[in-house]
This record gives structure tokens, sequence and C-alpha cells, in this order.
């Protein structure tokens, strides 16, 4: 059995919390220079020129991308022969986070009841899914989700018979939905299949995937890029002002479902696509 | 004070805004702002709009003013205020005919407004600009002042009094029903979509 300790968690997570913030990855940074090579739109191009100054603006004084520094929404792969020690997994991400977002002068965004709405201060809870893997590492990705583009974020309960027309429909009209509301150029973290509960968690986790890349799957893959296509063809673009950008990549994970059913969620996110991730 | 054109073809606008100023902006034009902006998101505006419901003084005066709704992550020692981009206007959609009734001129988000608040803009001839989403990092720089002028209790949902130098914004929705966001996606959008 190893033993983590959970100040390494806390320590961690600290570190992911602040340099999401603060550092787009990679795959975002190329997806605004595919983008701005074939945007039409003058005002659209603009716009995603100002966003890559205004990632590298982040990066080098320290300031975050976005003044939204997001809910903490961590999924944590926790290998059978781990041993945490020291303390609650629990509490020791949401240390990492009260620190991190201490430390890197990022916003409390999260109110302790949804009714009284008094700020908790420090950003913290995060929320938290684990998975209980094999092996003896503890990997944990960190997204700071932005609140404007997840209130946009849906929920269906298609029939069977509606079947794969019904889901890209339902998807497309998500898009049209959120607009210039969810800051665009979006992403789609797409969850098809098992439970209610199930496609909601599948449609965050798939958001995790690098943006650009290809989905394993070969038929997810051709579904995937369909939709993109179809939703940048809507001419929402970039901020909503007209154009070709309207999102940046579609990403999709299934389940196996029930005879009855054919759950569909989209979490929907902004271009300020804030992930990290480490492995102890 | 005037609404004049730069030689770079982008509106210069500063506060506080006449009704003569506002119908000289439309839906679509850039649009540069200097003077001050208050900001004012979700709570804050939970807390204004009991007072006009009562018709009690407001915490600021709103008349000529631009609302930017917007709630900003800390500043690091040294710096004037942290990431500061704007949030989604629609959820002020219920109380902004409310504040635009009382001489409000301007309001800045992103995201698209309701049928109600377009009208109130034509009514009460006032503006609705769009700052760029995301772009908190780089609007930072537009801002030469700040200081929390009520409800400090509610941390970066306070209202706060900004001064801002060429602060950039597009006009989103105009006094006379225009509207970008349609008019861009009518440009732009594919019949096949």
């Amino acid at each position: 059995m190893r033993e983590i300790h959970v100040s390494a968690i806390t320590d961690a997570v600290k570190k992911l919390c602040m340099e999401a913030n603060l550092e787009l990855e990679p795959d975002m940074l190329r997806a605004f220079d595919r983008a701005l090579q074939r945007e039409r739109s003058p005002a659209g191009k603009q716009v995603l020129q100002i966003l890559k100054d205004n990632a590298e603006m982040a990066r080098t004084k320290l300031i975050p991308y976005c003044q939204d520094t997001g809910f903490v929404v961590c999924f944590v792969e926790l290998g059978q022969d781990v041993h945490v020690v020291g303390g609650g997994l629990d509490e020791a991400i949401n240390e990492g986070v009260r620190q991190g977002y201490k430390e890197g002068y990022l916003r409390a965004s999260i109110v302790r009841s949804p009714f009284d709405r008094v700020n908790t201060g420090d950003n913290t809870p995060a929320v938290i899914h684990v998975d209980i893997v094999p092996g003896a590492t503890l990997g944990i990705m960190v997204m700071a989700k932005g609140g404007g583009c997840e209130n946009r974020s849906k929920y269906k309960m298609l029939t069977p018979a509606e079947g794969l027309a019904g889901v890209k429909e339902w998807i497309i009209e998500c898009v049209k939905t959120a607009g210039p509301d969810a800051c665009p150029p979006l992403i789609l973290g797409v969850g098809i299949g098992g439970t209610f509960e199930k496609a909601a968690i599948l449609s965050k986790k798939a958001l995790f995937r690098e943006l650009g890349s290809p989905n394993p799957d070969p038929q997810l893959d051709a579904l995937e890029k369909e939709l993109l296509d179809r939703a940048n063809r809507l001419g929402i673009g970039p901020q909503g002002y007209g154009g070709d950008t309207t999102a940046f990549g579609v990403h999709i994970l299934t389940y196996p479902c029930h005879i009855t059913s054919l759950p569909v969620a989209v979490t929907i996110e902004c271009h300020a696509h804030r992930h990290k991730d480490v492995t102890l | 004070m005037s609404v004049t054109t730069a030689p770079d073809g982008i509106k210069e606008v500063g506060t506080p805004l006449s009704d003569a100023d506002v119908v000289s902006l439309r839906a679509g034009d850039r649009v540069r702002i200097t003077g001050v902006l208050y900001t004012a998101r979700d709570a804050a505006h939970g807390r204004l709009f009991p007072l006009i419901e009562r018709g009690e003084k407001l915490p600021i005066e709103v008349r000529g003013q631009i609302i930017y709704y917007t709630g900003p992550s800390p500043a690091r020692p040294g710096d004037i205020v942290g990431s500061i981009g704007p949030t989604t206007g629609g959820r002020m959609d219920k109380f902004t005919p409310a504040l635009l009734k009382l001489g409000l001129k301007g309001t800045i988000g992103k995201g698209a407004r309701s049928e109600a608040v377009k009208e109130a803009l034509k009514l009460y001839k006032a503006v609705y600009f769009g700052a760029i989403g995301g772009a908190g990092a780089v609007l930072s720089r537009f801002v030469k002042k700040l200081e929390i002028v009520a409800y400090a209790d509610l941390g970066t949902e306070a209202i706060r009094r900004l001064e801002v130098e060429n602060f950039p914004v597009m006009v989103i929705n105009d006094s006379y029903g225009g509207d970008l966001y349609q008019d861009g996606m009518k440009a732009y959008a594919r019949e096949d979509a």
C-alpha cells in the first residue's frame, strides 16, 4: 500500500488552481491560432486576437485570464493501492483551493447557501468527483469552471425513438440558446447515456480531453466533427458579434443506458477553458 | 461631453452621458469610454431594487451614468484592480428598466438582453455596451482608479466607482432597437446550419 500524505494533495491542488487561472493550456492557445486563420468576421478576428493577448497578459502580469476564476471542479482518480494519510481527501482538496485562491489573488465566487447567498470568502468548497481505479497513483484533474457558461449547460432525457438525429438537433439547440451569453467560442462537453447524473458527470469529464485531439472512437469522432461544423455555421461567432467561430470543439463521452432512456447532458464551456492535471 | 469619432473610426465617449450622446451611438459601433463607471452585479442590484421600489435615495447617483456588470478579482499589491471583465447582462434584466427610468444612460455587460430591456433602452434613451467576456486581464489596464462606494460587505459584488480611460466596448443594443447580436449572426449564418 502506497501512502500519500494529504499535504501533497493540498499542495498539488493549490498549484493547479493558480496555474489554471493564469496560464491557458497550449491546446487553447492553438485553438485561437487555428480560428484566427479561418475567421471571416473582422469583429470576430479582433476578439480572438484580444483574447490571445489576454492570455499572454494573464501569464506575464499574473492577472487572471477572467475575473470569474471559477468553481473548482475536481476529478480524482484514486488508485486502489493508495492510502491517503494525515486527514480526509475532500478537506485536503478544499485546503488546496483555499490556499490557491488566497495566494493567487483569485476571486471568491462561491456562496455557502443557494438561498442566503453569503460568500464563503475562499472559493471553497470544490465540487469533487472520485473514481477508484487500479494502481498506486493519485490523479487530480482541476477545472476552474466559469459561472456564465455553466448557466447555459443543459440536460434532456430523449426517447430511444428520437435516436441519434434527436441527439444532434438538441445539441445544436443548446449552442443556439447559449448564444452570446456564454462567451463564445465555446467548447461543448457532451455526456450521452447512463442515468440522469451519469450523463451530467460525463459531460464535465469530457472537457478534460485535449482540445483538437480526435475522439478515440471513430464514430464519435465523426459525430463531434459534424456537430462542430454545424455549430460554426450558426453565425454566432466570437462573443456573439457574428462570425465563423462559435465553438472550438465538441467532446463526447458515452455510457451504456437503460432500454427506456437516451439521456444527454451538455456542459457549456467558454473560451476561458482553464484545466490542469497532475499525477501523484 | 459629446461623442467624437477618432481617426481610427472608433467613437470616443466621456461620462456622464446625455441623450444627445446616446442617440449618436448605433449597434455595432466600437467605442472608447473615458470617465466614471459604477460596478454592480446580481447582489448589488438585489439591494438597489427595493430602494427604487420604495422611492428611496440610492447610494450612487445613476442619472447620466454607466453601470458595468462586473465582479473583479482582487488586486495584487501595487495593482489598481485584478481581472475585470463583464458578467452576463441578462441576469440584471429584471432590474434594468427601473434604473433606466431613473436616468441611467448605459450598462456594460456581455450576452443578450430581454425584450423589456431593449424597449426600455428606446423609451428612456440609453444604450447597452458589450465588453469582451473573458478578457479581464486586458480590460484591467484601462482602469485608473477604483474605490468601493457601497455594500463593501458584498466583496467582489460591492459597488465600486471606477475611473477609466479609453475603456473599449461595442454597442450591442442602441436606443433605436438596433441589436448587434442579431445583425452579426444574420451576416455570418450559413443556410445549412
